[in-house]
């Protein structure tokens, strides 16, 4: 194959600008809600007012009855996708109770939907619901991991002996002897409240049926269009290729809920195959709010044994996770399982989950997915410890680290593809090094005693994590050559504001050695790629991204051999400038690309190739990583306290950050401050609140507060760069670093602010009443903090 | 999240939107800014029959100087006010209390009389109003009537307006010489509803002796809560510190809040206690104006 001089041009590692940008910020992005179908009917699910109830009718006449109303079903009225919807992620000890679509016999959780309204708008559906009569038995209900678990408790799910999911424990060297032989041991619990996504666009789906190909299209807000095409092939009894799954190049916002599958979106392409006519359901906000997948509800039971030198000898945490009415899939627990240990070499390790099903809306992912949790198990345990032995908390974490030189670094764990758990790559003393160097740590300490000694409340949080990310199974990426001499990049997965036209954009323009304005990225469309996964896990630079890169040195092999018959050359070296191709040593003998695609692409009927022309310019390359590669980061914060309102404000925050190779810094910076922003709501804000019977009691931003702009501190990023070499790219994932850790970073830096008081805060999110209620034990005799 | 469906009238009198009111009495609802009304729509909490827009009324957007103050017609949105260097002069409570209503997008459609009329319990304005010895002008076919701020709010979102009543302004005097005021809010996010919230003004003679004093908390009541006890103790007296621990303490003793999913009645009540503090604290530190000017 001919060789060609290296390209001085790099894109890959270049902050350039968002594609996307342009049409987002000038209004004229196309989500879902926007899509021009003509005639479309809009849809309305009535859903469940109890988190458990037997059906036992529904009228649905009067309903079907009014004006504008197409049709009304319930889960009774079709038996034919009343099939169970497999979890994501198994194990062999789930206890699986599968969900269907629209169930015809009980409802498991407030929002569970019953039955579908599909009328000539959104208005006549809602006015429509109102008409639906639906007569429940009311059950009894459990709203939270500890009501599930409790002896003689309800039963989410008839037929079980308990509310129990799943249960794991995994081990690694002798945790409960060394556990018993530690000098000391500590022992707290934690919880860690539910949070959501919030993405600014809510979920939605739309379909089309073409009676006369029996082709269904489907437009859905997912993150994994191939992942709801198979799904819905299987509830369907179709044949994937009759379903086509399209992901508008604009979604608002995914953050993991969106890549799992829900009954709405098997219901909405069935009816509009029923009437032959588009139907679209846009979930609105109160319904996201009861009916999306949360995450989080975690209690942490852990304990902690190490030495007088602060070395940790074991760890042993077991927790208990809500699952919410149906197993989604156990990717979150599972996770926090192996999350546990983070960047600390702990010899003993026993980690445990109990998963229970509880009568609230399922869970799932939510950025950060199962870890912030663990680090909060973790982090604050290291900070305890080192309060216990006076010792400077981040002189405790130095002791611990594993050391740059021990990659790959076998943890111990088992990983949840039953591999052992392997960190590939990383350097967790560097990175808290330049995180402490940013944040000035010395410094910081100083103003610290300051102000203490003037009885104010500072403190400051530090919190390390490790996140297992580019995940399997593989990831694609189809090249074609157009009539224009245009290169088409085809990724399977779908964005939510990553900027994939962008970043693979230029992952194509090095691989190809072409001109980034002669590519363009097209996502999220079954009909143009067979095969994929999915945008989650902070996997698809990791996945995709070398896909793109070898994807594309073979599409410029292909292109050189057809420009070297086509110049009738053996020169040894072509290069591609432009839309050309040329000789090196000899600008005067080139072709330009559309050439290539006329001669090779296009042809003439009947006529045969020329040597050495190949016949159809495309590829594809599907990656498939060995395991996950690890990335990292510690952040780091100081926080004050007012002790009257409990009012807590965030003095200085630095994350430090290691994503191995960037491929645009500029998007990675965005990913990492927009994740912060989950993660601050996860600390000090977002708490969805359900009674004891199950009622959401927080079910509007008026009740739920997710932080704004005005909430978000200022944050200053450092990033190192440990190359990944479980892919060609070096890379790793950026999604979810800025949510991880901020949760413990900030609850250390509250607990040691209260230090002097000796108070202790152990659930999440911490809100000021809850400092309060810390600092003072008579809140409720009207005798105030400010008596003190 | 669609409301229900409704009849939209857009009078261009306020005779006309009597009528409208009178006809369908305890079926419609008046449009102003529609910030709280049009959510309350969507999530068909409210579902009236008509909706009466009245933002085509003419001579209602412009705040009108009176004999003794200033008068804010309905129309007149919450960021006019804070922006109006007459308004936020004459009452610096008005602007202090502005900035933590919701957010500027908001505040630019929000009117202060639309506030008022919605009377939510945990609302700013509210309270500031019943701190100024606000009066309201309510319209009928009746006729006119004035009815002061402590007699219009009733209970969390229910207020002295008969159904057929339109609310066309508010009057605000000019405070005495020697006035000073102050703010205090805690919220869970900025620009949310309080979780307590304290306005106050005192006047003080020349001796520093409080000889007027007004102290109304939000959020900790169906109602603006005059916090009277913590007013006595001040009247009379300088704003020591030993006053204002006093008042502090009545203040936390007289607010009865309810606890719920945010924060509990006891952290309520002792942001009650709180907040009057750090409001007397910068009365006490402010040097009365001798005389107020007006532009």
């Amino acid at each position: 194959m001919t060789t060609t001089e290296p390209r001085t041009q790099k894109m890959i590692g270049a902050s350039v600008l968002r594609r996307e940008d342009r049409r987002l910020l000038t209004g004229a992005a196309t989500y879902l809600d926007d899509l021009e179908l003509p005639g479309c009917y809009e849809a309305a699910f009535v859903r469940s007012p109890h988190a458990a109830a037997r059906i036992v009718s529904i009228d649905t006449s009067a309903a079907a009855a009014m004006p504008g109303v197409l049709g009304v079903w319930t889960g009774a009225d079709l038996p034919e996708i009343a099939k169970g919807i497999p979890p994501k992620v198994v194990h062999p000890q789930l206890r699986d109770v599968p969900r269907v679509p629209l169930p015809a016999d009980f409802v498991k959780f407030v929002g569970e939907p019953v039955a579908v309204v599909v009328a000539t708008s959104r208005y006549v559906a809602e006015d429509a619901l109102d008409l639906v009569e639906v007569e429940y038995d009311v059950l009894p209900a459990v709203s939270s991991t500890g009501a599930a678990l409790a002896a003689s408790a309800p039963l989410v799910h008839e037929g079980a002996e308990n509310n129990i999911a799943i249960h794991v424990v995994q081990t690694a060297g002798d945790p409960a002897a060394a556990m018993d032989a530690a000098p000391h041991r500590l022992r707290e619990r934690f919880t860690v409240a539910r949070g959501g996504g919030h993405s600014m666009e809510t979920r939605g789906v739309a379909a089309r049926f073409d009676p006369t190909t029996e082709q269904l299209v489907v437009w859905d807000t997912t993150q994994s269009p191939h992942y709801v095409r198979n799904t819905l092939a299987y509830l369907y009894d179709m044949p994937e290729d009759g379903i086509r799954v399209v992901a508008p190049p604009d979604v608002g916002g995914g953050f993991g809920p969106k890549a799992q599958f829900y009954g709405e979106e098997a219901v909405i392409p069935w009816v509009a195959r029923l009437l032959r006519n588009p139907v679209k359901w846009v979930e609105d906000r109160r319904e996201n709010f009861v009916a999306t997948m949360m995450e989080r509800t975690q209690v942490h039971d852990v304990e902690i044994g190490f030495d007088d030198d602060g070395h940790i000898l074991a760890i042993r945490n077991v927790f208990e996770h809500d699952q919410g009415a149906y197993c989604a899939g156990l990717q979150v627990p599972m996770i926090t399982l192996s999350t546990l240990p983070g960047q600390y070499r702990i010899p003993n390790i026993h980690t445990e989950l109990i998963a229970c099903y509880t009568n609230m809306v399922p869970t799932s992912s939510v950025r950060g997915a199962g870890r912030p949790q663990a680090v909060v198990a973790m982090e604050r345990m290291v900070d305890r410890a080192a309060e216990h032995l006076g010792m400077d908390p981040v002189e405790f974490r130095r002791r611990n680290l594993v050391q740059a030189d021990e990659f790959p670094y076998r943890v111990g764990l088992t990983f949840r593809d039953g591999s052992p758990l392997t960190y590939d790559s990383g350097n967790f003393p560097l990175l808290l090094e330049k995180t402490l160097s940013a944040f000035r740590y010395e410094e910081q300490r100083s103003l610290q005693a300051a102000a203490r000694a003037e009885g104010r409340l500072v403190g400051i949080g530090i919190a390390a994590y490790v996140e297992g990310c580019g995940l399997g199974p593989y990831e694609g990426s189809r090249y074609r050559l157009l009539n224009d001499g245009t290169v088409l990049v085809t990724l399977a997965a779908a964005p939510q504001g990553q900027g994939y036209e962008t970043v693979y954009a230029q992952i194509a323009a090095d691989a190809l050695g072409m001109d980034m304005d002669l590519i363009r990225v097209t996502t999220g469309d079954t009909s143009r790629i067979p095969f994929g996964q999915g945008t989650f896990a902070s996997r698809n630079t990791a996945t995709a991204g070398p896909a793109t890169l070898q994807a594309g040195q073979e599409m410029r092999g292909k292109l050189l051999q057809v420009a070297e018959a086509m110049l009738k050359t053996s020169a040894a070296s072509l290069t591609i400038r432009g839309n050309r191709v040329e000789v090196t040593d000899d600008p005067t003998r080139s072709v330009s690309l559309r050439d290539i695609a006329g001669a090779a692409n296009v042809g003439k009927h009947g006529i045969t190739l020329a040597p050495g022309i190949l016949p159809g310019l495309e590829t594809t390359v599907y990656f498939a990583p060995e395991r996950a590669a690890y990335a990292s980061g510690t952040h780091a914060v100081a926080v004050e306290i007012d002790p009257e309102t409990g009012a807590i404000d965030v003095l200085r925050y630095v994350i430090g950050h290691d994503c191995g190779n960037v491929m645009n810094p500029m998007l990675v910076d965005g990913q990492v401050l927009g994740g912060f922003a989950h993660g601050v709501g996860n600390a000090m804000y977002e708490e969805p609140f359900y009674d004891e019977t199950g009622q959401p009691q927080s079910t509007s931003y008026l009740d739920y507060s997710l932080p704004s702009s005005m909430e978000v501190p200022p944050v200053e990023l450092v990033h190192i760069h440990t190359p990944s070499p479980l892919n060609p790219l070096g890379a790793k994932g950026a999604g979810e670093g800025g949510t991880i850790p901020v949760p413990a970073a900030i609850a250390n830096a509250v607990e040691d602010a209260l230090r002097p008081f000796g108070a202790r805060i152990t659930s999440l999110p911490i809100t000021p009443p809850k400092i309060v209620d810390a600092l003072s034990t008579d809140d409720l005799d009207g005798t105030g903090p400010w008596h003190g | 999240m669609k409301p229900g469906r409704f009849t939209y009238h857009a009078p261009r009198s306020v005779d006309e939107a009597l009528a409208v009111l009178g006809q369908h009495a305890g079926d419609a609802k008046v449009l102003a800014g529609g910030q709280s009304l049009v959510p309350l729509l969507n999530f068909r909490v409210a579902e009236p029959g008509h909706l009466v827009d009245v933002n085509r009324l003419p001579g209602l957007s412009e705040p009108v100087r009176t004999a003794t103050g200033w008068h804010v017609p309905a129309l007149v949105r919450q960021r006019a006010v804070e922006r109006s260097a007459a308004l936020t002069g004459a009452f610096p409570l008005l602007g202090r209390a502005l900035h933590e209503v919701a957010h500027p997008q908001i505040r630019n459609r929000g009117t202060l009389c639309g506030s008022l009329a919605h009377a939510d319990a945990a609302a700013e304005l509210p309270a500031v109003v019943t701190a100024l010895d606000g009066r309201l002008r309510i319209a009928s076919p009746r006729g006119e009537r004035t009815v002061a701020a402590a007699d219009f709010f009733v209970f969390h979102l229910t207020t002295a307006l008969e159904d057929d009543e339109l609310l066309l302004g508010v009057d605000l005097d000019d405070l005495p010489a020697g006035t000073t005021t102050s703010f205090h809010e805690f919220a869970g996010r900025r620009g949310d509803f309080a979780l307590a919230a304290v306005a106050g003004q005192a006047t003080r003679d020349t001796r520093g002796v409080v000889t007027r004093c007004r102290l109304v908390a939000a959020g900790v009541a169906g109602t603006p809560l005059r916090l009277r006890a913590a007013e006595d103790v001040l009247l009379g007296a300088r704003l020591d510190d030993s006053a204002l621990a006093a008042a502090t303490r009545a203040a936390a003793r007289e607010a009865r809040p309810t606890g719920d999913v945010h924060a509990s009645a006891g952290y309520r009540r002792d942001l009650v206690g709180t907040l009057t503090r750090r409001v007397l604290a910068d009365i006490a530190a402010a040097v009365p104006t001798e005389e107020l000017t007006h532009a």
